[in-house]
């Protein structure tokens, strides 16, 4: 189970790493967008932090995190993601703790967010295309049996894998959409931060012992 | 990195505060969300015409607000699009019961935005629509990008709705009016130079000295193509001859359908230009480009106009659609009728337009 601490502490992790990696993020929006993105999540999450409430259910405090974005992040990010945090929100709604299968509709949730806003697809060089091989492979993992932490582990490398395999991807969707074939050879930076996203999922949960 | 600011967070609400002193007799400024509104807000009795995008583009948006022009306007971070809450609460502090539209320029977080604004709005029973500009050029394809960028129609869409308003159009006849000047309008711009975003500290992309993007985005977008650099009358041709020759572009827009209660995508086609037609024009700096080369450029396109058959009946030179500092300029030609030049001509009074009684 993950209880509304770990979904806290989840949510505190996210933030520390849009901070350590503001500038990180931003240089690859720079490539192969507006060189924004990392400044965008980093203030985002920043207003999350001062927003979180002490609530034990899971559903409140995702809402929250949805609205500080929606509020804070503006550009593409802010709607996108402002978005998948109401849609878990809203699929969580009430839970004080998260069993392993919430996990895999919090997963699945914040999918349907992310692609009833952008109406993108796998493959066009999106927040999506690390996103959906997190879901994937949770599911998968969860399907064999494996325990929730396992599960997150296997998400957190699927996302990684997906984020690299955006660098040959020619984008088709947002801004880096405009550069065509010179948007090949780099990391999308929303892709980036989900992986973040994820990989604190799987900290928070290991780190505090969810079971 | 050189500007004239104070700490780089803090540059859109100074110039806000700025912006709220110099020019009392047009407009007001509210903070946490921010937004600027027209003096005499609410628009009572007639539909309230908003806009919004990252700052960094001056005087567009907030230099548009003031009496016969835009209600109100909604800066985000330097070219960062606004947030929903920074239109919501725009909205409902111009709504004056007759609805409210939204002018957007086509980039994937502006839409995105006034979008959850929206929804915002209508759950609270007001009446919106959202009009997207995408008159740039310099992007050919819609289904493999997010389609052509907003340029500088979106400055006469502003100031043609912004007089419809006052006139008196009901909400469907000022947003029908504003697709109208969307499809009659084009743009195209080019840089010399990168900008610097205060926050950022260096340049948004590298061009060498002896290079040019043709096409650019005014965030620095890149554009149809990076080539050394040519003569004025060169880069004026090129970027006309795009404009001028460009051919019908079809993409699907979306549209809010009153007796569905949802957005659909409907089908859009631009016009094209023809000989004979009358056009407004918009010679724009990209911010650093000085007045005297602009007027170089505007000589150039007025020859080629006449060649085509085209003749200009109204232009705007100067800064009007900006990227910060960056070296270039952007075209726009609007393909005009009686409607659109009466409504073009209407008495305004805004920070950057301002003419009539
Ligand atoms: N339609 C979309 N669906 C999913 N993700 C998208 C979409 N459009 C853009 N993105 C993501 O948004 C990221 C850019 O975010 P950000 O830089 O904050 O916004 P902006 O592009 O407005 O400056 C991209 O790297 C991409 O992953
Ligand atoms: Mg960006």
């Amino acid at each position: 189970m993950l209880t509304s601490e770990h979904i806290t502490t989840w949510i505190r992790k996210s933030a520390d790493e849009m901070r350590d990696n503001r500038g990180y993020l931003t240089e690859l929006d720079a490539a192969i967008g507006d060189a924004d993105h990392g400044n965008n999540m980093d203030r985002g999450y920043k207003a999350v932090l001062e927003k979180l409430p002490d609530d034990n259910d899971v559903g409140a405090i995702l809402k929250a995190v949805a609205m500080a974005l929606i509020s804070k992040v503006g550009g593409a990010a802010g709607p996108l993601y402002g978005t998948m945090f109401l849609q878990a929100a809203n699929a969580l709604k009430g839970k004080e703790a998260l069993s392993s299968e919430d996990v895999e509709l919090l997963l699945k949730s914040s999918v349907d967010g992310i692609v009833m806003r952008g109406k993108a697809h796998a493959g066009e060089k999106t927040i999506l295309d690390s996103l959906i091989p997190a879901h994937e492979a949770y599911k998968e993992a969860r399907a064999a049996g494996a325990e929730l932490i396992a599960c997150l582990d296997a998400a957190t490398h699927a996302a990684e894998e997906g984020m690299k395999a955006t660098i040959p991807m020619i984008a088709t969707k947002g801004r880096a959409s405009y550069l065509g074939e010179r948007s090949r050879d780099h990391q999308d930076p929303g892709a980036t931060s989900t992986y973040l996203i994820i990989k604190t999922l799987y900290e928070a949960a290991s780190e505090g012992d969810a079971t | 990195m050189k500007k004239l600011i104070n700490n780089a967070e803090d540059v859109t609400v100074e110039q806000l505060k700025g912006m709220a002193l110099a020019h009392p007799d047009m407009l007001e400024v509210r903070f946490d969300p921010n937004f600027v509104i027209a003096k005499g807000a609410p628009a009572k009795g007639r539909v309230a015409i908003i806009s919004g995008g990252g700052s960094g583009h001056e005087p567009l948006h907030g230099g548009y607000v003031g009496i016969g022009m835009l209600d109100a306007a909604c800066p985000g971070q330097v070219f960062t699009s606004p947030t929903p809450d920074q239109m919501y609460e725009a909205a409902k502090a111009v709504n004056g019961g007759k609805g409210v539209l939204q002018i957007v320029k086509n980039y994937t977080g502006d839409v995105m935005n006034f979008e959850m604004a929206a929804d915002m709005l209508r759950a609270d029973g007001i009446e919106v629509r959202n009009v997207i500009i995408d008159d740039d050029v310099a992007v050919k394809d819609s289904s493999y990008t997010a389609g052509r960028r907003g340029l500088g129609t979106t400055v006469i869409a502003e100031k043609v709705c912004g007089a419809a308003a006052a006139e008196g159009y009901d909400l469907d006849r000022n947003a029908a009016l504003c697709k109208k000047v969307n499809v009659k309008g084009k743009s195209m711009g080019m840089a010399l130079t990168s900008c610097i975003t205060p926050q950022n500290g260096t340049p948004t992309f590298d061009i060498g000295d002896d290079e040019m993007e043709i096409g650019i985005g005014i965030h620095g977008e890149p554009g149809a193509e990076r080539m050394k650099v040519k003569n004025a009358d060169k880069i004026t041709e090129i970027l006309t001859t795009h404009i001028l020759d460009d051919e019908a572009y079809t993409r699907k827009l979306a549209e809010w359908d009153v007796d569905k209660g949802e957005s659909v995508d409907v089908e859009v086609v631009d016009e094209t230009f023809q000989s004979g037609d009358k056009v407004i024009a918009i010679v724009n700096s990209m911010g650093g480009t000085p007045i005297s080369e602009l007027y170089t450029v505007y000589g150039k396109l007025h020859e080629l106009a006449e060649k085509k058959g085209i003749s200009i009946v109204r232009k705007l030179i100067g800064h009007y659609i900006t990227s910060i500092e960056m070296q270039g300029v952007s075209i726009t030609l609007v393909k005009t009728d009686d409607e659109i030049l009466r409504l073009y001509d209407a008495s305004v009074h805004t920070p950057a337009l301002n003419w009539g009684t």
